[in-house]
């Protein structure tokens, strides 16, 4: 992965992690497809999901609900893994590492 | 359709399981449809908001995979605007989160700015700013009876909201857990629900825990409210310490709708649907039902619509306009929607085909506001 761009400043691909949105959800992040969190450590994917929505409540609350739980039809994947299969979201991300933020299949 | 706007118009706003259309109108009869907006998220709940010289079109939205929100429109439906923080969220310590907005309702010209909401978990709202940011009411959050209350099968919500003109008299009614009443403007609550039947329950007359589907408060008959009951029709003179029936005369008690006239006493407005075990019009004949006499007697009204009609009204997919005379309007689970200008003696279609319909609200409006289309 290339290096990203956080508030105008490069910073390296392995000092980042990235969060992939998809493209209904862009438009509450200022039309971005990617939000980046500066990461020189390990962290967890709540610490990830606080930092890039900081600025974006209403991006952070389609992710999830008032008291924090990830809404029942947002998947957020770590490296290719549902974090409900994995720690939730007290699952670790390593810089460099993506996290992915897709819609489930449903509705009718 | 082109040409002028006339001076007056009006708007009547359709929530569906799949997305919000709006439909306006010269004269209550032609309609102009158009939508979607939210297309794929529900709207369970509308408000139109005509004080202060400005209409505000409030809308409770729900996606299923991005939960709820509350949005505006100050240009009917031209943009819309979602605060920042978001309208409704539950604060802190609560460890509750929003599920659904069932209910938007606009107070009196008199308190402007006030606007209510009933919330799914059980729960209601009020804004001081235009339905912009609303408090959660703690008096009936920290209710004791908190716990016995349920869900109906659409989940457990607080779907009507009656304030009288003081401000200070407020009743809610919850499926499940009946109706409630506040004389002291929402800081506390008492269940009022005697003579209200919960035959779903081991004793049939509880103090709580009856499943009203939708109250209204009589226009001009202070203390006078009506109840559509999950089976049962009521009425209450004073103000709810009493319900007796008034569902004689009808074909069915079962349904979701209550309305009331804008102004006239003792006229009201329901829909029936056949039983419980059977959510249809009974003999799959819709029509709507109207008491001008506060429920001692039924006129059937369905000139206009459909035979056979197999779909449900629900309780929201009703409202009556302030026009001379009352305009009435409801839509199906089937997406159809239907509008009378005279106070329901003759329908027309206004859209078919839409998905359930969950929500209406109409308004006369300035027809400066609408798009040129009239």
């Amino acid at each position: 992965m290339n290096g990203v761009v956080t508030d105008g400043v490069p910073v390296p691909a392995d000092s980042a992690i990235s969060v992939v949105l998809p493209s209904v959800l862009q438009p509450l992040a200022g039309g971005q497809s990617i939000l980046t969190a500066p990461a020189e450590e390990a962290v967890t994917v709540e610490w990830v999901l606080d930092t890039v929505t900081g600025d974006y409540p209403a991006l952070s609350r389609r992710l999830r609900d008032e008291t924090g739980t990830v809404r029942r039809y947002v998947n957020i994947y770590v490296n290719g893994n549902e974090i409900r299969l994995l720690q939730g979201l007290v699952t670790t991300v390593a810089p460099g590492q993506e996290v992915l933020i897709i819609q489930s299949v449903a509705g009718g | 359709m082109g040409g002028m706007a006339t001076a007056e118009s009006y708007v009547l706003a359709i929530g569906t399981k799949k997305g919000l259309w709006l439909a306006t109108s010269p004269d209550r009869r032609e309609w102009s449809l158009s939508g979607p907006h939210f297309l794929m998220s529900e709207v369970p709940s509308i408000g139109i908001d005509s004080r202060g010289g400005r209409t505000r079109i409030l809308v409770g939205v729900r996606s299923e995979h991005w939960g709820p929100t509350v949005f505006h429109s100050d240009d009917l439906g031209g943009t819309w605007e979602e605060p920042e923080n978001g309208a409704i969220t539950f604060p802190d310590g609560t460890d509750a989160a929003l599920e659904r907005i069932w209910q938007i309702h606009p107070d009196a010209e008199s308190r402007p700015g006030v606007v209510w909401a009933g919330c799914e978990p059980i729960s209601v709202w009020k804004s001081t700013d235009g339905g912009e940011h609303f408090e959660l009411n703690r008096g009936l959050w920290d209710h004791p009876h908190r716990s016995e209350w349920g869900a109906g099968y659409g989940g457990a919500a607080a779907h009507s909201i009656v304030v009288d003109p003081t401000g200070e008299k407020v009743h809610v009614a919850m499926s499940t857990g009946g109706v409630y009443r506040s004389l002291d403007g929402g800081a506390s609550w008492e269940p009022r629900n005697r003579g209200i039947s919960a035959y779903f329950m081991p004793d049939p007359n509880p103090e709580f825990g009856q499943c009203v589907h939708k109250i209204a408060a009589d226009a001009a008959v202070d203390g006078r409210l009506y109840a559509q009951n999950h089976h049962g029709v009521y009425r209450s003179d004073d103000d709810a310490e009493s319900w007796e029936s008034i569902a004689e005369g009808l074909p069915a008690d079962f349904g979701f709708v209550m309305l009331t006239h804008p102004r006239r006493a003792g006229t009201a407005w329901v829909i029936p649907l056949k039983a419980d075990g059977e959510r249809i019009p009974p003999d799959g004949k819709l029509a709507v039902h109207r008491t001008d006499d506060a429920g001692a007697s039924w006129k059937r009204l369905d000139s206009g619509l459909p035979d056979p009609e197999y779909n449900a009204v629900l309780r929201d997919a009703a409202c009556v306009d302030a026009a001379e005379p009352a305009g009435v309007y409801f839509g199906t689970r089937g997406g159809s929607v239907y509008a009378s200008a005279d106070e329901g003696e003759h329908f027309s279609e206004v859209a078919s085909h839409l998905p359930d319909v969950l929500c209406v609200r109409a308004a006369a409006v300035s027809a400066a506001l609408l798009p040129m289309q009239l």
